[in-house]
């Protein structure tokens, strides 16, 4: 299983704040997990944004990161605190 | 070092007094307070609410810390972020670090915000007198946290 969470503008645009995916569909790095994502179509495709941001196990990460059983990925858009 | 997330309210003024009279080997303290403004890109704002990632937040800071503590001989550091509900003229964010001399609490100070700005999973959603909006990122942060990559 990897476990997915969605925050902020993403989290409100697809009405979800997380949801956990089998792994059975072999993503081989972050960027396979969102094409997979990408393809249900609809609200999805906001994270196809140019500045969409990731982590992978609550670090920073970029879309080439690779994946592995029982991680914990999440998507957001550009952070904006301070 | 201390960082916090929290929901409460804090008085910088205490924050920064704290952090110096723990010991009398700091002859600097610089500190920044961010504050939420009642005006953002055209439209007044009458409040925000702050989102962040818990957990990683605090891992996030803690490595920005951890950095501005290798790259510069600091004494103490502070980092203090608000989440939840803010009115305008709160305090949002408070960095305060602490030397010997001021010019490596002056550039460890900056570096921290500038770097809490693009790599701290913090969002603020916006009251504005046309309804509740996102924050959008800006690119003068991103270059603002690239100038660091070269020093």
């Amino acid at each position: 299983m990897i476990r997915v969470q969605y925050f902020a503008r993403y989290r409100e645009a697809l009405g979800l704040d997380g949801e956990q995916l089998s792994d059975s569909q072999g993503f081989a790095t972050l960027d396979d997990l969102r094409q997979h994502l990408l393809a249900r179509g609809g609200v999805w495709q906001v994270l196809a944004e140019q500045n969409l941001m990731c982590a992978r196990n609550q670090e920073l990460c970029s879309l080439d990161e690779p994946l592995s059983e029982g991680d914990e990925v999440a998507f957001f858009p550009t952070v904006t605190g301070g | 070092m201390a960082i916090r997330v929290q929901l409460d309210a804090f008085d910088p003024g205490v924050e920064t007094n704290a952090l110096h009279a723990a010991n009398v080997g700091v002859g600097a303290v610089v500190s920044f307070v961010g504050y939420v403004r009642d005006f953002n890109d055209g439209r007044e704002v009458g409040g925000m609410f702050l989102e962040h990632f818990p957990g990683m937040t605090e891992k996030a800071l803690t490595k920005i810390a951890v950095e501005a503590e290798q790259r510069w001989p600091l004494l103490n550091i502070q980092i203090i972020h608000r989440i939840g509900r803010l009115e305008p003229g709160e305090p949002i964010v408070f960095v305060a670090t602490a030397s010997a001399h001021r010019q490596a609490a002056f550039d460890a100070c900056a570096f921290v915000m500038d770097y809490l700005k693009t790599r701290a999973p913090f969002w603020k959603k916006e009251d504005t007198s046309e309804g509740p909006r996102w924050v959008e990122g800006r690119s003068s942060d991103q270059s603002a946290a690239e100038r660091w990559h070269k020093a």
